[in-house]
């Protein structure tokens, strides 16, 4: 196996090429234009059998590859940000249609103000579209998700698209050294696509993504997309199971790292973890008994590993790279709905940082580290915290002071 | 190539591939114009649609179809047509279905989509030049949702949002967007306006399509009584009258090259046609709005002395 510097964004294409999808609709945007160069220079060299075609808008984009899926081809596209947005109804449509077809999402703060850098509150607006979301570290495992997210897409059980995702920029445009599966490893794990269910063809009329009218027969639909999406818990394991047979890397539904005797946990996702991990690493130096827990399985929500993860902790933080205005951390409320009804919940306190790609610095992480021994001693939680550095906002003093504000 | 091109309203296909019992307005003239061409189209066929009236045509469980059917959105019915046919090119050209698989590839659209917000993925099918065929029935207003105004509407018509009042007793103020003309611009192998009253020219026109590769295009006008305050039974007729006025030109272009099909021997006066619809009723009761009437006429005149027949 040959093991090569990429960046995630060609991890992601090497996943795609790997996994020999047909089709690909595409439009750029940053940071995810990478991806679809790699992909489109392979077919015209003759190294990748598909098809791409560049349409008009994210919204048109997702429309053509939902349909083509439903015509019963393997498909990928990708975005970011706003072309999320822009093509977000479709979000929703495609996954009505129960179409397997798998999206990488490069992370990019949302607008206004317009930016480039990575946090959540793209993909995490999608969380309740029905698309299934795997959120990646490094890019290596961006690689390896996208594999097991046809996987995923594809089961019986499910048939339903898939979110892969990753930071803009931290990840998208990092170089590490990535091991690319052989390509008869890939087809042993993923055979080529062949749908049991209808497809659109001339001996078999049928209609798909048809109106319904009243409140029962649109609730029976509903009802079984979030079941197939909970199915998905199952099917995770078992996919996982596979690929580490198949090549020898683990990736669970949720990753713990030094949590085995933790006291204080961090519960962080997608690259910032590794900030994360290095502020546990410092803190155990210092005796403090930390731990991290990523969230890589974001949908379905893997309830059951959370509970157990979190079970017998002092308290944990939650710290969110997205913010809901006028609610706070997204994440936060999830993993508290989640632990509500348990008898032996930690305190669980939220943090938001990271916006817009903003650093989370190690002052900021022994801020957190304090605030959770604090909240252990005194059993008082603290209200959700906003990160922003000391030097960070002398800076702004001062660009504000250059725009005339002050 | 050459085309056998029918006569008379007896060699029409005798296949109905929109068999009855839909949840459509009664005297509907989009759906005759529908039935019409699904007899030209054959039934393997997909039809993709975008929201409109026409998409309360397939209502779980039920289907009127003999065909497939997909509804997308309203902006996107085009790139929908895309991944279709794009997929179906895929699998023959893999040999994982056989070439009798095969499904020709319908967008199916009101006026509201056509004439606005699906433009963008319009043009991008166009351009790429996608095998396949747009209809768009074309009733000049929202009609789903209540006859709003559209960009499809006429000028002097009333409609839900542009009710002649006090300060605006002429209705819309704006005149019909002129979307053949948009869809020329493209230069597509094959455009043409259709009616529901001229059924053997427009399966003609369908025959003719056929031998062209590319975006294959068609306007058909749509008479809709609850939004135009006609008599349902009356449809066919507002769209004869619509043609023998002038009005809606039955017309063609291959390659962006004009041709009318179908120029009446004596233009009736626009009058005929405004006079017993409802949303033009306020041009003549309680006072005659001659200046309108008489606009709306030059038009129409002036649209015919431009194309110089």
């Amino acid at each position: 196996m040959k093991k090569e510097m990429l960046t995630g964004n060609s991890a992601a294409a090497w996943g795609v090429r790997l996994a020999e999808v047909d089709y690909i609709p595409a439009f750029p945007i940053t940071p995810q234009t990478e991806i679809i160069e790699s992909l489109s220079r392979w077919i015209c060299d003759g190294e990748m059998d598909a098809r791409f075609v560049t349409v008009d808008s994210e919204h048109s984009m997702i429309t053509a590859a939902g349909a083509a899926s439903a015509t019963g081809v393997r498909v990928f596209t990708a975005t970011s940000s706003q072309g999320l947005l822009y093509g977000f109804e479709m979000l929703y449509t495609v996954a009505g249609w129960r179409v397997p077809l798998v999206m990488v999402n490069v992370s990019r703060g949302v607008s206004a103000p317009i930016t480039l850098e990575a946090d959540h509150n793209d993909i995490l607006a999608a969380r309740d579209s029905g698309f299934l979301q795997i959120h990646c570290e490094n890019c290596q495992e961006v690689l390896d998700s996208v594999l097991m997210a046809y996987r995923l897409a594809e089961d019986e059980r499910i048939l339903l698209p898939v979110f892969v995702n990753m930071d803009g920029f931290q990840l998208s445009f990092t170089r590490e050294p990535v091991e690319i599966p052989e390509i008869e490893d890939v087809r042993r794990f993923l055979p080529q696509y062949q749908p049991k269910h209808a497809i659109f063809k001339a001996s078999q009329p049928m209609a798909q993504g048809i109106a319904v009218l009243g409140g029962p027969v649109y609730s029976y639909f509903k009802y079984q997309m979030h079941l197939a999406n909970r199915k998905g818990l199952d099917v995770y394991k078992e996919v996982s199971k596979e690929f580490e047979r198949v090549f020898g890397r683990r990736y669970d539904a949720v990753e713990g790292y030094m949590t085995d005797d933790a006291e204080y946990l961090l519960i962080m996702t997608n690259s910032f973890s590794t900030l994360g991990k290095a502020a546990v690493k410092r803190a155990r130096e210092s005796g403090i008994k930390a731990g991290l827990l990523r969230l890589r399985l974001i949908r379905p929500f893997p309830d059951d590993d959370i509970k157990n993860a979190l079970k017998g902790r002092k308290a944990v933080s939650v710290i969110d790279q997205n913010i809901s205005v006028g609610k706070g951390g997204i994440l936060y409320s999830e993993i508290a709905g989640v632990l509500y009804n348990e008898k032996d919940r930690p305190l669980l306190l939220s943090f938001i940082g990271g916006l817009g790609g903003k650093n989370i610095s190690p002052g900021e992480f022994d801020f957190i580290f304090d605030s959770m021994s604090k909240a252990a001693d005194t059993g008082e939680v603290p209200a959700p915290q906003l990160l922003y550095t000391e030097a960070e906002w002398k800076e702004m003093e001062r660009l504000k002071k250059i725009a005339g504000k002050m | 190539m050459e085309t056998i091109t029918i006569k008379t309203l007896k060699d029409l296909p005798p296949e109905e591939n929109l068999l009855p019992g839909t949840a459509m307005c009664a005297g509907c003239g989009g759906l005759l114009a529908l039935r019409h061409c699904l007899k030209a189209l054959g039934d393997k066929t997909i039809i993709v649609n975008a929201a409109g009236c026409f998409t309360l045509l397939s209502i779980y469980p039920f289907t009127p179809f003999r065909n497939s059917w997909l509804y997308t959105a309203m902006a996107s019915a085009p790139a929908g047509a895309q991944g279709v046919r794009d997929a179906l090119d895929i699998l023959i050209r893999k040999g994982r279905i056989s070439p009798e698989e095969n499904l020709k590839v319908v967008v199916l659209t009101g006026d509201g989509t056509a004439y606005d917000m699906g433009l963008s993925s319009t043009s991008g099918a166009i351009y790429r030049n996608l095998d396949f065929y747009y209809i768009c029935y074309d009733n000049e207003a929202y009609g789903n949702t209540g006859f709003q105004w559209s960009p499809s509407s006429p000028f002097a018509s009333k409609t839900a949002t542009t009710m002649p009042g006090r300060i605006i007793p002429t209705g819309a103020e704006l005149s019909k967007k002129n979307l053949f003309e948009i869809w020329r611009s493209h230069k597509p192998p094959y455009l043409a306006t259709i009616s529901p009253a001229h059924p053997v020219d427009l399966v003609n026109k369908f025959k003719k399509a056929e031998q062209f590769k590319g975006p294959k295009l068609f306007i058909s006008l749509a008479p809709c009584p609850p939004g135009w305050g006609t008599e349902p039974s009356r449809s066919a007729n507002f769209a004869k009258l619509a043609v023998d006025t002038g009005i809606w030109a039955l017309k063609e272009a291959v390659y962006g090259e004009i041709r009318h099909t179908f120029i009446p021997k004596k233009f009736k006066p626009v009058e005929e046609y405004l006079k017993e619809q409802g949303r033009f009723a306020h041009l003549f009761k309680p006072v005659r709005q001659e200046e309108t009437i008489r606009k709306i006429q030059e038009m129409v005149d002036g649209y015919w002395k431009e194309a110089r027949i």
